[in-house]
């Protein structure tokens, strides 16, 4: 069995949804970024807390009909490439400072 | 289309109200020469109606969320209020005069995540800035609080209003902003009191100078092509009833301490207030902001027939100032004239029977120019 990851939202950015995806903006450079229905889901669900695996079998599975194995794998490689643009952290324990983020 | 077009256009398509400028307070510790506010408190929302207005603006799906003045630092909440907008994930942007920011206050808005701050500068010479303001030791105070905030890492931009006081010394707060690694723009144009008395519309710069200012390519930066291109010729008649003037009212829109709404803080024509109804119900059912969101370029009197058509700035804020809505902005036609030296259909037409107005400077030719783009010709500071 995998380690288990969580997700934990960053809090040095500014975030809203218009429609059906997420608008992500980095104060530091004002860099905006789109996320799309899956990814903004991820983040909704990011409270630091919550494992990966429990997030992809409540939240994706159900809404996109795929096995949960393929669908943590995907999750795995989207929650990664948001964690390098520093919109998500990704740590392998549940995060100390999760608290206000549920 | 960039993110930002795209983020834009869909909150247009949506109906989300993507940018909302607050202001917390018309008291200030200065008294600018050509400030439009009553300085007087008549009455604040308090820090509970202010968080619960933040509430209702996530709601409502705000993104951009300004916080300006009369100046910020004089409400003793204030830290309180931006620590809730961006618990609400608001990207916020703060509108001062920096004259009471400390080491201390400067690193807590970088903690705080606040996008810019942006800072108002009149002159890179003291006693001309302290002569606006009003507020001897103010250039000093200023500066240093802008210094504070780039050292905490925060992004600080000077805005520098342009009047006949200080027109000649952009140029030097330019050079003055570069130094210090600050982002500069610069705001050619003094518009009138919210009560509507325009008398400090007379601070204006001649057209000259103004005309000079329109054609420095320092200041026109990614913007130069648009803004120097020969008039556009009027507006398709197809186009012109279904294009928008501005966003005013349509993704974005103003609400003053008081919790009066209006479509933009240049355009102070109530909608509604939040001390009377719910935020979401004046943006979705205010008949007057409705009436705003009808107008079309074709119902302009005399613009959508105008050469500048398209390549016009007009603010619909200024023209209701100037008495109709969906009238002239005589401000925005004169600016066009500087720009280009061709008078617009309603110049033309005020100045009746009088000679056709001489060109300040002739349309100049497109140079290479930089990227950034420093210049906001009618910003509210």
């Amino acid at each position: 069995m995998s380690t288990p990851l969580f997700l934990l939202r960053s809090d040095n950015v500014a975030a809203r949804r218009i429609g059906d995806e997420l608008m992500i903006m980095f104060a530091r450079d004002s860099s905006l970024f789109s996320l799309n229905e899956t990814a903004a889901l991820l983040w909704d669900a990011a409270d630091g807390r919550t494992p990966l695996a429990e997030i992809v079998a409540r939240e994706l599975c159900p809404r996109y009909d795929v096995d949960a194995a393929t669908a943590l794998r995907d999750a795995t490689e989207l929650a990664l490439g948001l964690a390098e643009r520093g919109i998500l952290q990704v740590g392998e324990r549940p995060f100390a400072d999760a608290g206000d983020a549920a | 289309m960039s993110v930002m077009q795209d983020m834009g256009a869909r909150a247009m398509a949506l109906g989300i109200p993507l940018s909302v400028q607050l202001d917390l307070t018309y008291r200030c510790n200065e008294r600018c020469i050509h400030c439009y506010l009553d300085h007087e408190d008549h009455g604040e929302m308090t820090t509970a109606e202010i968080l619960g207005l933040l509430d209702q603006l996530a709601a409502a799906g705000v993104f951009f969320l300004n916080v300006s003045g009369g100046e910020i630092f004089v409400r003793p909440d204030l830290f309180t209020i931006i620590e809730h907008a961006r618990k609400l994930q608001f990207s916020v942007k703060l509108k001062t005069n920096g004259v009471m920011i400390r080491e201390a206050k400067a690193r807590r808005i970088a903690a705080l995540g606040v996008e810019a701050v942006q800072i108002s500068l009149y002159s890179h010479d003291a006693a001309t800035h302290d002569k606006i303001t009003k507020l001897t030791g103010s250039f000093k105070r200023t500066v240093e609080g802008a210094r504070l905030l780039r050292d905490a890492g925060v992004k600080v931009i000077f805005a520098n209003v342009l009047m006949q006081q200080n027109a000649d010394h952009y140029k030097q707060v330019q050079a003055l902003a570069a130094e210090m690694g600050i982002r500069y723009e610069v705001d050619a144009t003094i518009t009138p009191m919210m009560d509507g008395d325009r008398g400090i519309v007379a601070l204006n710069m001649d057209g000259g100078r103004l005309a000079a200012i329109m054609h420095d390519t320092t200041l026109l930066g990614d913007q130069a092509e648009r803004l120097l291109a020969a008039p556009s010729g009027p507006t398709p008649l197809d186009e012109a009833y279904e294009t928008l003037p501005c966003s005013a009212g349509h993704t974005a829109c103003y609400v003053s301490p008081y919790g009066d709404v209006f479509p933009c803080v240049q355009f102070p024509f109530k909608v509604g207030n939040v001390r009377e109804q719910a935020f979401i119900d004046i943006w979705k059912h205010s008949p007057q902001l409705n009436e705003v969101r009808a107008i079309r370029v074709g119902d302009l009197e005399g613009c959508s027939s105008c050469v500048h058509g398209s390549s016009c700035n007009r603010c619909p804020g200024l023209a209701y100032l100037e008495g109709n809505m969906r009238g002239p902005s005589i401000q925005d036609c004169e600016k066009s004239f500087a720009r280009t030296g061709v008078p617009s259909y309603n110049l033309q037409r005020k100045q009746g029977a009088r000679a056709t107005p001489q060109p300040a400077v002739a349309a100049m030719e497109q140079e290479s120019l930089p990227a950034a783009h420093p210049v906001v010709w009618m910003a509210r500071q």
